[in-house]
């Protein structure tokens, strides 16, 4: 196998920077989506469900066409953020935001679990030891739902470094750009000669997508171990 | 420190309906499962907001639905020691004693003494996992008396341990409930462990007021039973007199002297003895001739017959108030009635550890 020219470098950086700011962006969000769903009653949550999963149920190509007409420069949300100086389309930061909208649902998902298991008890308990309720969410809920939080991330981290779909509809597919690895392997199986570099972004992304199910195995034993599950 | 409950809480088909006040000291709710002891703990910490009533310990409304007052539980200043300990499983011990530490800060001196006083010295860098069930409950104690409250609620704190563990937790309330200036109200259902404990019993059936006052007397009211005839029995007072070299310990109940398998206190101590009803036998005259040593003469107060075949009759004597569980038939043979002279006659070592506290 032959060295990485710069172009696949390029979209190995970038496929980690799209991933990570898109994980670490959601996962304050999906933490409070995940905490309203598994412990608020509220009107309207069944639609707000449906909504946190609707990415997962819907083509990746029509979320990514629903955020290019949300996000584009002519998109209401666009034009109101243009002004800002935040530009989403066409760049890496809207890579960021089509994947974080795409792996949002599996993040929710696992931290609510987590959240369900934690036994409303423990927080009474807290509360009669004069916690006020942010302090007994900092204290109590938070430390018990680590193992979840991490899990939601590294699955967060593992669908955003694969998004294909949504992510070509909304910001194509510039080299260096919004070149991620899943769109530089779609771009180099169409010109001729291109399955050898096809064939080391596969690798990588395998050694990648291994090497985080490693990680989080590791730390959610440690936290575990740490918070008493196990 | 006061605190006075009245409230009313509907939930399904069955309604709490009662008011009653607690002064220091221990005061238990007793009553059988079901008869709302949990749902009136809960309510005085804030957990279950009732339909109606108000609940105020000394000065301070905790709440009062005509006012429209609910204190969080967070704000109400009361330690709760739980049934299941509820220990925080991430932190350590000492992490979960110092939980509550951001109340008026216990000093150190402070939190040393009830580590010391429960004996969790040993404990303190351990995780609740590592722990007995008896040590998990010395922790939670600990953990509630370190919150700096105005006022303890221990809901059945007893009754997922066995015996041997009982025995282990007990002196440490009664430690509580004669050191420390914090009132505390606790639930139970165990006969026994109520005449070691109470300094006042509320006594409940099906969510209503049954009996309310000092133990010794609620105790031997026969309309208490709350978990069947067998549970009965009187509590009397007595001072340890001295240890008798064949393994008895005599000791004086207001001039009767009673006898008792050997007790670890020493002369001189105030204990309460827990007389069970059905290990009474009534004598019209003062027995002769029998093994039995613990002759208490009485005069009868009240006969109460059930619907079996077993009456209880209520004894006065200088001793105390005592129960016997007899047959109807040996209590119209002896004529018992209301004033009625009688000797309560109760074997020593009917007498079991557990029915002994100080």
């Amino acid at each position: 196998m032959t060295g990485f020219g710069p172009e696949e470098w390029q979209a190995v950086a970038l496929s980690l920077r799209v991933s990570f700011w898109a994980t670490l962006f959601s996962l304050p969000l999906g933490i409070f989506a995940a905490y309203a769903l598994a412990r608020w009653r509220f009107p309207g949550k069944q639609l707000f469900n449906g909504l946190v999963h609707l990415p997962l149920i819907l083509p990746p190509v029509v979320t990514g066409y629903l955020l290019l007409l949300a996000f584009g420069r002519q998109g209401p949300l666009g034009q109101i953020l243009e002004p800002l100086g935040i530009v989403l389309a066409f760049r890496w930061t809207g890579a960021a935001l089509a994947a974080a909208v795409m792996a949002f649902p599996l993040m929710v998902r696992a931290i609510r679990l987590s959240i369900e298991a934690v036994d409303p008890r423990l927080e009474a308990a807290a509360a009669t030891l004069g916690a006020a309720p942010w302090r007994v969410f900092a204290t109590v809920t938070l430390p018990l739902i680590l193992p979840g939080i991490l899990a939601g991330a590294i699955l967060a981290f593992a669908k955003a470094m694969g998004e294909f779909g949504a992510t070509i509809t909304f910001v194509s597919n510039i080299p260096g750009q919004t070149q991620t690895i899943p769109s530089a392997i779609y771009a180099f199986l169409q010109i001729p000669g291109g399955e050898s570099a096809a064939a080391r972004l596969v690798l990588v992304s395998v050694v990648i997508a291994l090497a985080a199910l490693l990680l989080s195995e590791v730390v959610a034993r440690r936290v575990a171990r740490r918070v008493g599950a196990a | 420190m006061t605190l006075s409950v009245q409230l009313t809480h509907r939930q399904g088909d069955f309604t709490l309906d009662l008011a009653f006040e607690t002064p220091p000291g221990i005061t238990v709710l007793f009553g059988r499962s079901g008869s709302g002891k949990t749902s009136i703990v809960n309510a005085v910490a804030g957990l279950l907001t009732p339909d109606a009533g108000r609940i105020a310990l000394g000065d301070r409304v905790l709440f009062d639905r005509a006012q429209g007052i609910c204190l969080p539980p967070h704000r109400r200043r009361i330690g709760y020691v739980f049934q299941e300990g509820r220990l925080f499983p991430h932190l350590t011990v000492a992490g979960n004693l110092r939980f509550g530490r951001h109340r008026p800060a216990p000093p150190r001196a402070e939190f040393d003494r009830v580590v010391e006083m429960l004996g969790i010295g040993p404990l303190l860098y351990r995780r609740p996992q590592a722990l007995s069930g008896g040590e998990k409950q010395r922790v939670a104690i600990g953990r509630a008396l370190l919150s700096g409250p105005e006022m303890i609620l221990a809901d059945e704190p007893l009754a997922a341990l066995d015996e041997a563990r009982k025995a282990e937790i007990l002196p440490y309330f009664e430690r509580l409930r004669d050191d420390s200036s914090v009132p505390m109200l606790y639930v139970s259902h165990a006969a026994a462990e109520v005449a070691r404990l109470a300094t006042t019993i509320v006594a409940l059936d099906a969510g209503r007021l049954l009996s309310q006052g000092a133990a010794s007397e609620v105790l031997a009211d026969p309309r208490v039973m709350p978990t069947g005839v067998r549970a009965m029995g009187a509590v009397l007072e007595a001072v340890v007199v001295a240890h008798h070299a064949d393994g008895l310990t005599e000791l004086d109940a207001n001039g009767l002297a009673l006898f008792l398998p050997r007790v670890r206190q020493a002369p001189g101590r105030r204990l309460r003895v827990r007389i069970a009803a059905q290990e009474v036998i009534l004598s019209r005259t003062r027995p002769e001739g029998l093994s039995a040593l613990n002759i208490l003469p009485g005069t009868v107060e009240d006969v109460r017959a059930g619907d079996g075949p077993g009456a209880i009759v209520s004894l006065s004597t200088a001793a105390g108030p005592v129960l016997a569980r007899v047959t109807r038939r040996s209590a119209e043979t002896l004529a018992l009635r209301p004033g009625v002279p009688c000797h309560a006659i109760v074997k020593t070592v009917a007498i079991a550890p557990e029915d002994v506290g100080r």
